[in-house]
């Protein structure tokens, strides 16, 4: 029996199963160097020095002339505004790959809305609206602010476009602009700012606050229309008749079309 | 407000980040225009770069403190030589191919997906090539990351797409690492600015830890060997200026931030055997790269394990800086390289992208006698094949004449007996191709003519790559601007 | 071990049991959700060092830093789904094959 089962041993660990790319000995050995990765973290953690309160002292002590009184909202939209720029502009650029991506209209609700589901989002829309907004403005105080405030306006959209078959033209021609509206006008007051102030996206003191509100709203906007549409997939337009079959791909490379 | 109070030269970095993004969110807004906005950046941006360059030739390194803010509050900007020198390689390459792209895509439904995408690749490559910050460094490379894998995925063949998937797992998890690495970091230091991390300590093992994850990460992005696998099906699979901008710059870019780091932060730290490391793997992807060039069947992909190869030679600087009197040419030698490969690897899968477009395919085995169809794209192919293999007058001889020197005098010498192999087998990968292209057969009837924009571009990209050659003392004197090394 | 140590340690332990995941399965979605288990780890790990200050005050900084990352992380996440589903049209498959390029 032991000679049978040495026989088949290589065949155990080399045979792949359908579940994963690796045989059984490279989950082994992955599972090893996981775990030896896993040590070796934990064991720099273990001798990490004292944290330094360099950091927080510094914003502490800026927070007056700030524009802003949390901390984080502070960090977020003055001291590493850059960073916050460019995040915006990954969500940007993140719709418009999908956009690229998924070339036939997205497919919304395929089913009319059932009246509870009218309903519930007569009754539930308003208050969604109410607490972004709501979010959107405490950032200035507490925790909140403008990714927070548009995460729940993008869940009300998500639920709007669960059970809704299409929008009103007019909301489909003025996504482009939501979407843009974010990235173009944090790029827009940065730029002004360095022509008042001599500095890349230093706000003047007096209108610091009222900058980072101005620019803290057209991102709301804009991160709330942009998660909604990542969560659609697409451009939502009409759903033509012919949806399975794919018409639109392109191919750069005719020899691939032929096979 | 005169024209010289907007571009002061304090200004100048913000302006290379923010005209690109305000380009890439116009023609979001607007794709009907997307193509002229596409053109005035890509006129633009070179221009400014060449005022940057000037403003740093005469008076120095140039750093901005985004918001005002000193660091470590806040985030700085840092323009020396070395970030200028690959601001105008990322402007040179992107400015030409952005030309030919226009006849590649014109009458296809998805340009108007490419340009903000395109835009939005030069913003992040600037973006990063600017930035002081290890945080905002990951930003960058996902902005970065991001772009490439929506440009590639947009040729929408099965292939493609698979490709373009594999390369964002790739390139996900290395960003994952390097987070981690940023986390470890700033909790060691306190802070996340490169100029002030760079008092770091003796090697504690967060340290070590750090730079573990950072290069693993930066490893994967860059595509050396073991980690090449994603590579050649991404780039053989892209649009042909994608491919071109990805060969030439995208998988630079995380080299190019390996470097900072390694300069800046963690050589003193790290034990020799890392860089003697890194060095051997650069010998593996210049061995393993060559010979899967030598028997790839498509021209695109012969072109895409080159890339592997010559990616391998950039990792050879690191045990050749490690040398004590020659470190310095070590370095001129990796950048030059850097910088001839771009120019040379762009015009090829230029060249490349036109042979597709006008035969429908490229097989090589079936692209006999082309160079009576296309003259301008094959003299172009030959122009950078010189650089590649390394022959002069071109700036690819440069580059391996200065590692050579470092390795020669340095008294490491099997790094320069490795490159004259790889020199080798670069020649017969090109002749491989070339060798079909100029036969005596029967003409191959193309079923469409090339552009004159697609063939020209690819020219002058090439001729950049022999322009290099030429000018090695005035591009070594710009590398030194702010002392990088 | 103090408790925000113990946060760290989980954060850690989540990004590698994510990478093994990731290294493991061939379905798309499921790559997909252990990077999404990854980067949780490293954001877990971000705001327990911000508990690490001297003071009574957290750091306002890792906060930062974790919401950008939230935010790319979803993005990424998005882009990876959308090229999940578009494979799946137009390959037939959601699982990667392991050839090598022809």
């Amino acid at each position: 029996m032991t000679t049978e089962f040495s026989k088949k041993l290589p065949e155990i660990m080399t045979r792949r199963s359908a579940e994963s790319l690796l045989s059984r000995s490279g989950q082994a050995m992955t599972i090893i160097g996981v775990s030896l990765l896993a040590l070796i973290l934990g064991y720099s953690l273990w001798t990490l020095p004292p944290f330094s309160d360099r950091m927080v002292t510094l914003v502490s002590d800026n927070m007056a002339i700030s524009g802003v009184e949390n901390p984080v909202t502070a960090v977020l939209l003055n001291f590493r505004g850059y960073d916050t720029l460019l995040e915006i502009g990954v969500l940007l650029l993140a719709v418009v790959a999908v956009f690229s991506i998924a070339p036939s209209p997205a497919l919304l609700a395929t089913s009319p809305p059932s009246p509870m589901a009218t309903l519930l989002l007569r009754l539930l829309l308003p208050f969604v609206v109410l607490v972004g907004g709501y979010i959107l403005w405490v950032g200035s105080y507490a925790p909140g602010g403008a990714f927070q405030a548009g995460a729940v306006l993008a869940a009300g959209g998500i639920l709007f476009t669960t059970v809704t078959a299409r929008w009103h033209p007019l909301a489909n021609k003025a996504i482009p602009f939501a979407m843009g509206a974010g990235l173009l006008i944090f790029v827009l007051v940065a730029l002004a700012t360095m022509m008042v102030t001599g500095n890349f996206l230093q706000y003047p003191e007096t209108r610091a606050g009222m900058l980072i509100l101005l620019i803290e709203a057209a991102a709301t906007m804009s991160i709330a229309v942009i998660l909604t549409l990542l969560f659609v997939g697409g451009e939502p337009g009409e759903i033509s008749p012919a949806q399975g079959e794919n018409k639109h791909t392109v191919s750069f490379n005719k020899e691939n079309r032929s096979e | 407000m005169s024209l010289n109070e907007v571009l002061q030269p304090m200004s100048l970095p913000a302006w290379l980040v923010a005209l690109p993004l305000l380009a890439a969110g116009l023609s979001v807004v607007m794709p009907r225009c997307s193509v002229w906005t596409a053109f005035f950046s890509a006129i633009t941006t070179p221009f400014l770069v060449v005022c940057l360059g000037r403003e740093i030739f005469f008076h120095g390194s140039i750093e901005i403190h985004v918001g005002g803010w000193q660091t470590p509050l806040g985030i700085s900007l840092y323009a020396d030589g070395l970030s200028t020198a690959m601001l105008g390689v990322t402007a040179l390459v992107f400015g030409i191919v952005t030309f030919y792209a226009r006849p590649y895509f014109s009458g296809h439904a998805v340009a108007r997906h490419f340009w903000p995408l395109w835009l939005f690749l030069w913003s992040a490559l600037n973006a990063l090539f600017l930035s002081a910050d290890i945080f905002n460094l990951y930003v960058t490379l996902e902005l970065l990351g991001l772009s490439a894998v929506a440009l590639v995925a947009l040729s929408q063949t099965g292939d493609a797409l698979t490709a373009a998937m594999r390369y964002l797992l790739v390139s996900l998890t290395g960003s994952l690492m390097y987070l981690m690495g940023v986390a470890f970091l700033y909790a060691a230091n306190g802070t996340l600015s490169l100029k002030m991390l760079a008092i770091v300590g003796p090697a504690s093992p967060s340290v070590v830890t750090a730079f573990a994850l950072m290069a693993a990460g930066l490893i994967m992005k860059s595509a050396l060997f073991p980690m090449h696998f994603w590579l050649p099906p991404a780039h053989a699979n892209a649009p042909a200026p994608v491919s071109a901008v990805l060969s030439a710059l995208v998988v630079k870019a995380s080299f190019y931030i390996l470097v900072r780091l390694w300069v800046m932060l963690f050589e003193p730290s790290i034990p020799a055997i890392v860089a003697q490391l890194l060095g051997i793997l650069g010998m593996a992807a210049i061995i393993w790269g060559s010979v899967q060039a030598l028997l790839a069947e498509r021209l695109k992909l012969l072109v895409a394990y080159s890339t592997v190869a010559q990616i391998g030679y950039l990792f050879l600087v690191f045990p050749l800086s490690l040398l004590p009197q020659v470190g310095k040419t070590a370095w001129q030698g990796g950048l030059y390289f850097l910088f001839s490969h771009a120019c040379a690897k762009s015009a090829v899968f230029l060249a490349a992208g036109t042979v597709i477009h006008t035969f429908g395919h490229d097989r090589i085995n079936e692209l006999h006698g082309i160079v009576r169809r296309l003259p301008v794209s094959m003299f172009a192919f030959g122009l950078a094949g010189v650089s590649l293999i390394g022959l002069p007058p071109s700036g690819g001889f440069i580059a391996k004449w200065l590692y050579l020197n470092a390795s020669l005098s340095g008294g490491q010498w099997w790094w320069g007996v490795l490159i004259i192999l790889g020199g080798l087998m670069s020649t017969a990968y090109i002749f491989r191709f070339f060798s079909r292209a100029f036969s005596h057969s029967e003409e191959i009837v193309g079923e469409r003519p090339a552009p004159r924009g697609m063939e020209w571009t690819a020219f002058t990209l090439a001729l950049c790559s022999l322009i290099l050659g030429l000018i090695p003392g005035s591009v070594i004197k710009m590398l030194e601007i702010g002392n990088p090394f | 071990m103090t408790v925000p140590n113990m946060y760290a340690l989980v954060g850690v332990g989540l990004l590698c049991m994510g990478l093994y995941g990731l290294v493991m399965h061939s379905h798309l979605v499921r790559k997909i959700l252990a990077l999404n288990v990854s980067g949780s780890g490293v954001f877990l790990f971000l705001v327990a060092l911000a508990d690490q200050t001297p003071g009574p005050t957290p750091d306002p900084v890792p906060h930062a830093m974790v919401l950008t990352g939230i935010v790319v992380a979803v993005s990424a996440t998005a882009l990876a789904l959308a090229l999940a589903c578009r494979i799946q049209q137009v390959n037939g498959t959601l699982r990667l094959s392991d050839n090598e390029p022809e």
